[in-house]
């Protein structure tokens, strides 16, 4: 699901403290910032970013109650009109002993349902393929890729970066979106395909 | 930077009116329900069993409130926690009224067993016990003797291990910006104080204490999950407590490090505790129900009943599964919500008042039987023991500077980011 060839400046810097200013005077001057590569999580990048709040916690709940509700409505319809059976002279609807695996079924639901989410978001799945724009970006180097558009002027662009301090700058025609398959094989098709 | 702190007099009024309102409550408890007589069994007459049973359960769930926010320092402590640096005068202050409500709580337990409440504690009757085989096995642990003793070391260690973990952090104002060797030798020295309160708090308010002062109102009967259970109860009521004074000075222009993100891991701590604390009264709840022996089920028929009659504490019962589970886990779920001042004000008191209601549970049964009441007199007593935590609180956050500015984790808590 290949998401379209686009032109991008991509700066890196090797500090942290370098990549907060830069991140906010990039977003101040209106270029827009199609994603920042670390190697780490860093504290407050998604705020500087501008970022807005995840909405993974509303489907973990989602994926939570579908579970509840599963394991109650499955529990009560085995126990009570389905299988009855007498265990301990309790009544077949046993509320108390359900908890348990009501409990562990909403967990079960809430985490998996999450993983997938949040594999699903961030395209990561076994096969599938996304453009790097910086192989350290896995190591020790903090890449910052900004979109180009018809109005934005490279030169300046990348003298913006350098005054801002990145410490390696170049002009990539990348694939946005994901494809299932091998980096080599992919990466010539395009330029087979575009002639770059 | 404003770190000194006048009572402002609407806090100074509260408070007396608060002490008012509980005195003339305790002087209605005195002249009306003859607390100093024994009213004769069978003669339907509780008034006296109404006085200490209320006294109980507000005295003992005050007390280890305000004592939670000593063992939340300890552990914090311990853990090497850095977040809670900036808001930490607050607990301290909150502990400082411990031996005020210790001395009440000690004074009220010490009248019910010296007394000779029977209609409290029914192991203080020795005629009882020498028929009971129960009573009898459990008499070396459950006699006046040991009870006195065993509070009395209890609230002293409470009180003395909490005085040196405050007076540790009070030194550090006076001593000015420590270097990094003074910082490490200060840091360890809490550590050890810390640890030796935690210690001492496992032996006391998450075992023997519970047993002795709230399980022994139903002596036949016993749970292993009961201390944890207390323990989990006035543990998120008093992170509760903790939270309601960070927002009060907050609003006072106080504490100008404690931000969102510091709420956020206080609310953090009220929704977690208010889970850990369903779980201990589900596993509770669970294994009797599940057993259905007569000895224990006794407990959960007292305050549900049975389905063909339920019995008088039915409500309060589920109410206490909805104020302490269900009104925090659905509303304390959202992140936007326990950064939100007003939100977590307001479920501060719905769980303090939760909590208020499940000790309420606990004490009631075994000592009012049926003809428990929940009338002013109730709410009085209540309003009384507030009334001294606002006091004594008050007291210490006048008197000693709002932000131990000389703590090597304040920066840490400064830049605290959840």
């Amino acid at each position: 699901m290949a998401g379209g060839i686009k032109k991008f400046v991509v700066g890196s810097f090797d500090d942290e403290a370098v990549l907060f200013p830069a991140v906010k005077n990039v977003r101040k001057a209106g270029y827009k910032i199609h994603d920042v590569y670390t190697p780490f999580p860093v504290h407050g990048l998604d705020h500087a970013m501008g970022l807005r709040e995840t909405s993974i916690h509303t489907a973990g709940f989602i994926y939570a109650i579908t579970g509840t509700t599963t394991a109650l409505t499955f529990m009560s319809w085995v126990f009570t009109k389905d299988w009855p059976l007498n265990i301990g002279g309790k009544p077949h609807f046993a509320l108390p002993a359900w908890v348990p695996i009501t409990f562990e079924l909403t967990v079960l639901f809430s985490a998996v349902g999450m993983v997938l989410t949040f594999c699903y978001l961030c395209q990561l799945s076994p096969f599938v393929k996304k453009h790097h724009f910086h192989a350290r970006a896995t190591d020790d180097l903090f890449v910052m890729a900004i979109e180009c558009t018809e109005k934005t002027d490279d030169a300046e662009l990348q003298s913006f970066l350098q005054k801002a301090g990145a410490t390696e700058i170049n002009i990539q025609h990348a694939e946005t979106g994901w494809w299932i398959g091998r980096y080599d094989r992919e990466q010539k098709l395009y330029r087979d395909e575009k002639g770059y | 930077m404003n770190n000194q702190f006048e009572l402002p007099g609407s806090y100074k009024k509260w408070t007396w009116g608060l002490i008012g309102v509980g005195v003339l409550a305790l002087l209605y408890g005195f002249i009306m329900l003859h607390p100093f007589e024994h009213a004769a069994p069978g003669s339907g007459d509780h008034s006296s069993t109404r006085f200490w049973a209320v006294l109980l359960q507000n005295s003992v769930y005050w007390l280890l409130v305000v004592n939670a926010s000593m063992f939340f320092i300890c552990v914090t402590t311990m853990a090497m926690g850095g977040w809670q640096v900036a808001l930490r005068r607050v607990p301290e202050a909150i502990s400082s009224v411990v031996p005020i409500l210790g001395i009440v709580t000690f004074l009220v337990l010490m009248a019910i067993v010296w007394g000779g409440h029977t209609d409290i504690y029914i192991w203080l009757d020795k005629s009882v016990v020498a028929k009971d085989a129960i009573l009898k096995g459990k008499s070396g642990f459950l006699n006046p003797k040991f009870f006195t003793i065993w509070s009395a070391i209890a609230i002293v260690m409470w009180w003395l291990l909490g005085r040196k973990m405050r007076s540790l952090s009070l030194e550090s104002d006076k001593n000015g910006a420590m270097d990094y060797e003074t910082g490490k030798k200060w840091i360890w020295k809490n550590t050890v104080w810390a640890s030796l309160y935690t210690v001492f708090f496992g032996l006391s308010v998450a075992s023997t204490i519970p047993w002795l002062w709230l399980m022994s109102i139903d002596a036949h009967w016993y749970s292993t999950m009961y201390s944890w259970y207390t323990f989990a109860s006035t543990f998120v009521s008093g992170m509760s407590l903790i939270a309601l004074f960070v927002i009060f000075l907050k609003n006072r222009g106080q504490l100008e490090y404690v931000t969102e993100e510091h709420l956020h891991d206080v609310g953090k701590f009220m929704f977690a505790f208010s889970v850990f604390w369903t779980y201990l009264w589900f596993s509770q709840y669970m294994l009797i129900w599940y057993s259905n022996q007569p000895e224990e089920t006794k407990y959960f028929i007292e305050r549900v009943g049975t389905a063909a009659k339920p019995g008088p504490y039915n409500g309060l019962f589920f109410l206490n599964l909805i104020l302490n589970f269900l009104c925090p886990l659905l509303i304390l779920m959202k992140r936007g919500v326990k950064r939100n001042w007003t939100l977590v004000t307001v479920m501060a008191v719905l769980i303090i008042f939760g909590h208020w209601i499940d000790f309420y549970q606990m004490v009631m049964p075994g000592t009012m039987k049926d003809h428990a009441e929940m009338m002013p007199f109730e709410f009085g007593v209540a309003a009384f023991f507030i009334g001294l935590i606002m006091w004594g609180v008050g007291r210490f956050l006048t008197r000693h500077p709002l932000t131990p500015k000389n703590h090597p984790f304040l920066k840490e808590s400064m830049i605290h980011h959840t």
